[in-house]
């Protein structure tokens, strides 16, 4: 029903949505054409002339002072290029050295990002759970079943709530008994009708989430009608609340492997340092500043963070393509399915900014801490 | 263009490699320093190039009062002073050219500028056709020729070579002082040590004596007798 009603709402909108639009875009047409006219109008006036004639001067007075910046700028950015080929160049010569060094980096990533992955799941599959919520109101037993189908009138008025059934004491009780069992053994007892009557209400898709739902029972356990107000999403509560610890805890591991990426590539660089002491020593004799010499190195820190951020997300994405089919069955127990987890390009663009940041970080501690000790002899 | 007033250098072990040392070079001179192994021939170079700072006195260079240079300022000071030394110290994983370039680099010019003036280097040392060899597979007279090109490829005002011919028969040798004159004549101040007597006596030019840490010559004209001395 719900579902039938949403759609329908949804395709209404849509079909709105789309009439404004098309107005809109008329009105802007016409809106920029009479615009420019004025434009145009105000230009051929004193005050625009002014204006043109400022601009122009400043124009004038500013070329010889951006001449020289744009020359700077693109010899800036030529050394750049230079620097960014010839790293990459250097890590090609070694692709299998290369490929480990990332892969660790790569891997290290994986593990605090298919976690989290993981868990954005399982969080938005149980707030679909929200839906389902129902608040179960026991009145009192004095409450005859009248009395209920009064209450629920008035509760219907409410707009938090979308649907109120009546459970009467006699429907419950046949409820009851034919559930349990007991059909004849109440009828041999006659005992008058031990069951209270029940309200169950629903609440409206808008308030569905935790805390409102909260926020309804709380109030409505204060009605002096109402013995019990149960909610029977309890449990829902408590995984949030597991999902908050378990985020913690993905949290701590990520800063944990993170500190560890930084460790791998400031090493990486450490060593590659070493390697190169004898060509530092010299290019400090011709005048190498610090900047330049650190400059290729800090490429290639950035370079195994990038590479190792993708490795990261191909990982995820392969582990959870792994996962997609034992899943999909286990859904398919309980009459439901999972639409299939894959990590996305906003978790490859996180992984790449947390790799190059971390490899651009971790070369620049090792490189700042070798540079200093090397000096030409 | 470069002078030495009162220089002391005392290495931390407590070691005076350089005594009092005073002279002035002119611009544009090219001068011999000599003495024997352990003499401060080294040292002195090293002071001019801020590897080293001097414990005591006063080192200027092109104006410059070298122990008053900042850190930050050190490269831009190199820039203007070229290098040579007795193993040519080339970059074996990069070819003649890119060795060569390598001060251009540093100084930031277009890649235009470089491969122009790279190649005139290199054929003033008469390596051009080499300059895409790799410096393993070249002589060590070839080399040497490389690291001379490189340190004068950036057109430096001073060039300072330590032994450059320690390792080089005599005819070379003598190839490689005529090349160092050629810069001379073309402006640049040129300061070679060297033990190297024979070398000394065949290009006529000025030399300092250095003994124990200690200037014990400096002359301009008469060098057969102070050479000897010097020994
Ligand atoms: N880094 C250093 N630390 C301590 N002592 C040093 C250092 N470098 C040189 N010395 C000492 O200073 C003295 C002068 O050394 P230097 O290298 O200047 O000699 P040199 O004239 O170049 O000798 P050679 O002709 O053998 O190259 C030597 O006795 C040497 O032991
Ligand atoms: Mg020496």
């Amino acid at each position: 029903m719900r579902n039938n009603f949403h759609s329908n709402a949804v395709v209404h909108s849509k079909k709105h949505s789309f009439r404004t639009a098309a107005n809109r875009r008329v009105d802007r047409r016409t809106a920029t054409h009479g615009e420019l006219i004025r434009i145009t109008q105000w230009l051929g006036s004193g005050a625009g002339r002014y204006l043109l004639v400022i601009l122009a001067g400043i124009e004038a007075f500013t070329r010889p002072l951006f001449a020289p910046l744009k020359r700077i700028l693109r010899k800036w950015a030529a050394w750049h290029l230079q620097v960014i080929f010839s790293s990459i160049g250097k890590l090609a010569e070694t692709p299998l050295t290369t490929l480990m060094t990332a892969s660790v980096i790569g891997i290290a990533l994986a593990l605090p990002a298919g976690l989290y992955v993981l868990l954005e799941n399982a969080q938005e599959i149980s707030h679909g759970w929200e839906d389902t919520a129902q608040i179960s109101l026991f009145l009192k037993i004095d409450k005859t079943d009248d009395d209920a189908r009064a209450i629920a009138r008035t509760l219907r008025k409410h707009p938090v709530l979308e649907r109120v059934d009546v459970i009467t004491r006699s429907q419950a009780l046949a409820e009851y008994q034919q559930l349990s069992g007991f059909q004849t053994l109440f009828n041999a007892l006659d005992v008058e009708n031990p069951l209270p009557s029940v309200l169950v209400l629903y609440p409206a898709p808008a308030y569905t989430n935790l805390i409102a739902v909260q926020q309804i029972v709380e109030e409505l356990k204060k009605r002096d009608d109402v013995e019990i107000a149960q909610f029977d999403l309890q449990w829902l509560k408590r995984l949030y609340t597991m999902m908050e610890l378990i985020q913690r805890v993905i949290l701590g591991l990520a800063v944990l492997l993170a500190l560890g990426v930084l460790l791998i590539i400031g090493n990486t660089i450490r060593l590659g340092i070493q390697n190169r002491r004898e060509e530092i020593e010299i290019t400090k004799l011709f005048g190498a500043t610090n900047a330049f010499i650190r400059r290729p190195f800090l490429y290639t820190g950035l370079w195994y963070g990038l590479l190792g951020g993708v490795i990261a997300w191909f990982l995820v994405s392969v582990f959870f393509g792994l996962l997609h089919g034992p899943l999909n069955r286990l859904a398919a127990l309980y009459y439901t399915d999972f639409p299939p987890i894959f990590p996305g390009i906003d978790t490859l663009f996180i992984l790449l900014c947390a790799g190059g940041v971390l490899g651009l970080v971790g070369s620049w501690v090792a490189v700042g801490w070798q540079l200093g000790a090397i000096e030409p002899s | 263009m470069i002078s030495f007033y009162h220089v002391t250098k005392r290495y931390p072990q407590g070691f005076d490699a350089l005594k009092n040392v005073t002279f002035e070079i002119p611009r544009g001179d090219m001068i011999f320093l000599t003495g024997h192994s352990g003499a401060g021939k080294s040292t002195l170079l090293r002071l001019i190039a801020v590897i080293e700072r001097s414990t005591h006195g006063k080192i200027m260079i092109d104006g410059e009062d070298v122990n008053k240079i900042s850190r930050g300022r050190i490269p831009y000071f190199r820039r203007k002073i070229g290098f040579v030394f007795q193993s040519p110290r080339l970059l074996m994983d990069q070819s003649v050219f890119d060795n060569v370039a390598l001060p251009l680099v540093i100084a930031g010019y277009s890649r235009r500028d470089i491969t122009r003036r790279v190649r005139a280097a290199l054929d003033k040392v008469s390596l051009l056709r080499k300059e895409s060899a790799y410096p393993i597979t070249l002589s060590g007279g070839e080399q040497q020729r490389v690291g001379i090109a490189r340190s004068v490829v950036s057109k430096p005002t001073i060039l300072v070579a330590d032994e450059p011919t320690g390792n080089l028969d005599p005819k070379l040798s003598r190839e490689i002082m005529l090349l160092f004159r050629q810069f001379n004549q073309f402006g640049v101040t040129v300061l070679i040590a060297t033990h190297d007597i024979t070398l000394i006596r065949q290009m006529r030019s000025r030399v300092l004596t250095l003994q124990n840490g200690s200037l014990v010559f400096s002359n301009t004209t008469d060098f057969s007798s102070t050479v000897d001395n010097g020994q």
